[in-house]
């Protein structure tokens, strides 16, 4: 595990948490107090951020869920072909952030939005603007695996079939391509017209990495992909995002800070619907602006 | 103390245990006795000519039952191509589409009400209005027709079929839903396509029970069908079927059309019972296939 963590990012060695005995009681967190309080504050967002080209482009975005507001005027530009992890202590609003670009939120009642989202410069939230052919451009990876019922074939090829494609040999090929993207080809070529639910929970969730990408998605979002899944599974599904990389923008919500350190170039770290810090994911883990970010990534607080 | 409790728990755990395997062994026991009665007195008069003739008129050699047997065929057929695609897409719209639209409460309320509405009013209702009706149309003194009974039983099946499918498309995981727009599915699609299919043996299940009722009704066909002694295949006339052949035969005072009558009924539980195994092969076949293990 090491070795490998190693050998995808040998620029981060994750610093050990500080012996408690650090002035625990003295610590204070004026952003994450004044956070509490319901104030926004101005977010740390690190020169770096700003210099790459950016694909998205999240603009003061609010959401609120019914009376509850979730997402507080979050302003962040996300780095074109590059791996973005948002992370954040439960219920900091990464999924909803996650899922405001898809439009997902669409089909939660009492939901509602201001701010913007722009994909390529176009805003995702605008009037008229076709939500499918959106959702197209762009693919998601769930949680909880969620193969649908059918062949592992049909699932690979789902959302070129929704798209019209009939030609059995278009298919065919953009299955291998997409399931040799998501290094699963070896293990299932011989049985892809059996049941996708008799695939491993790996497995399931490399079928529905390749799922996301067999249309080539402009944008490949991904909602704590290994929290179900053992430590052989995670691992894979990470090589497999690093590999990925070189090919898609990837913005992934995880809980595990090895993690994002190991797969992503830049990290957002958010606190109750609000951004506190973003930068090179390097810079964030090992010489973070903040207190409160440092103490959360080494542990400390969160 | 501890011990003394663990023994009554067990005392206790063993007498609900014995208590539920004695109701469970009544009711198994009613029902073999009844099927056995039903097979004691009505297998004797099943015989080739039971599934060939049809009534000859004559007391003591009554002929049989072929034409009540393909009548109750043809209604059930029409009676489910309209009602199956009917009640499923109002399961569709229960279940899918309730925010849109017109709101899906009151549908649902409507549907339950329906469910149990007694079936001799439905025979009523199918009296006033499509026989009468009809019957002004064509300046006919009566319009007694299997369209009608047919109209009739779907009446009866839509509500349940509607409500069953509304329940099991309920079970679908949401994850199957949000996957599928994800990928850029509109709603349509991603019902077609994930959503009706995964859900393709439990409906198809639940459309058995919604035809197995109806088989058996005998009330909505009085007035609708009326039922014939003919055979015939041409719904615009009075219609022959299982139940109302039954009807009147076990009423009517006659030992020879009685023993016909119980062979109906023998003849009818068989058939549904055969329809439901070959529906629940196809379910667990379709579900092996596409949920299965490998
Ligand atoms: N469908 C919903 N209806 C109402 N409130 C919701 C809904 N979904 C999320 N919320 C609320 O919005 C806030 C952000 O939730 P969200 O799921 O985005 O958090 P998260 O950062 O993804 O958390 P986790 O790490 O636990 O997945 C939470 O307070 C949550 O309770
Ligand atoms: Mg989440």
């Amino acid at each position: 595990m090491t070795a490998t963590m190693t050998q995808l990012r040998p620029d981060i060695a994750l610093r050990a948490p500080a012996p408690a005995a650090r002035g625990a009681s003295a610590v204070t967190y004026p952003i994450i107090d004044a956070i509490k309080r319901g104030e926004t504050p101005e977010p740390r967002v690190h020169a770096s951020v700003i210099d790459e080209t950016p694909i998205l482009h999240v603009r003061d975005f609010q959401l609120w869920y019914g009376p509850s507001k979730a997402l507080h005027g979050i302003s962040m530009p996300i780095a074109k072909d590059k791996v973005t992890a948002l992370i954040g202590p439960s219920g900091c609003g990464k999924s909803t952030l996650l899922r405001s670009v898809n439009r997902l939120n669409d089909l939660i009642e009492g939901v509602h939005i201001a701010g913007a989202i722009e994909l390529n410069g176009e805003s995702v939230y605008a009037k008229g603007v076709d939500v499918i052919g959106l959702r197209r451009r762009l693919g998601m990876v769930f949680q909880k695996p969620n193969p649908f019922p059918m062949s592992i074939f049909e699932n690979v090829v789902y959302s070129l079939r929704i798209s019209g494609e009939r030609n059995k040999s278009v298919l065919s090929a953009a299955c291998e391509k997409a399931l040799r993207q998501a290094a699963l080809w070896d293990e299932v070529k011989d049985r892809l017209k059996s049941s996708a639910m008799g695939l491993s929970g790996g497995q399931q969730q490399r079928l529905c990495i390749a799922r996301a990408i067999v249309s080539e998605p402009e944008v490949l979002l991904l909602d704590e992909p290994c929290s179900a899944l053992d430590p052989i599974a995670t691992l894979r599904i990470e090589e497999l995002i690093h590999e990925i990389s070189e090919r898609y923008t990837v913005l992934i919500v995880t809980h595990n800070m090895q993690q994002a350190a190991r797969v992503s170039d830049y990290t957002a770290f958010m606190y109750l619907g609000r951004l506190v810090e973003y930068g090179r994911t390097a810079d964030l883990f090992q010489i973070p602006q903040l207190r409160e970010t440092e103490d959360y990534v080494t542990g400390r607080f969160g | 103390m501890i011990r003394a409790r663990t023994e009554r728990r067990r005392i206790f755990s063993n007498a609900m245990f014995a208590l539920c395997a004695a109701c469970a062994g009544v009711i198994v026991a009613l029902l073999l006795a009844v099927s056995g009665y039903l097979v004691w007195i009505g297998a004797g008069s099943i015989n080739a000519a039971f599934f060939t003739q049809i009534p000859t008129g004559d007391l003591n050699d009554p002929g049989g039952m072929r034409h009540a047997i393909e009548g109750t065929i043809i209604l059930l057929g029409l009676a489910s191509v309209v009602g199956i695609p009917l009640g499923v897409s109002a399961g569709v719209y229960l279940s899918e589409y309730q925010h849109e639209w017109l709101f899906a409460g009151p549908l649902r309320f409507i549907a339950d009400v329906l469910t149990g509405v007694p079936s001799i009013v439905v025979g009523i209702l199918g009296y006033e209005l499509v026989v009468v009706p009809v019957a002004k149309m064509t300046s006919n003194s009566v319009s007694f027709s299997g369209y009608a009974g047919a109209a009739a039983l779907a009446f009866i099946m839509i509500p349940i079929v509607a409500r069953t499918t509304e329940e099991m498309l309920r079970l679908v995981p949401k994850s199957y839903r949000e996957g599928s727009l994800a990928l850029g599915a509109s709603k349509a699609q991603t019902v077609l396509r994930v959503v009706l299919p995964t859900a393709f043996g439990s409906i198809s299940t639940g459309v058995v029970l919604a035809l197995a009722r109806v088989a058996g009704e005998t009330a909505p066909l009085l007035f609708t069908a009326l039922g014939s002694r003919l055979l015939t295949r041409n719904p615009s006339e009075p219609f022959p079927s299982l139940t109302l052949q039954i009807y009147t035969y076990a009423t009517g005072p006659y030992p020879e059309q009685k023993k016909l009558a119980w062979a109906g009924i023998l003849v009818l539980l068989a058939m549904l019972f055969l329809v439901n195994i070959a529906i629940r092969l196809v379910a667990t076949r379709h579900a092996s296939t596409r949920l299965g293990k490998a």
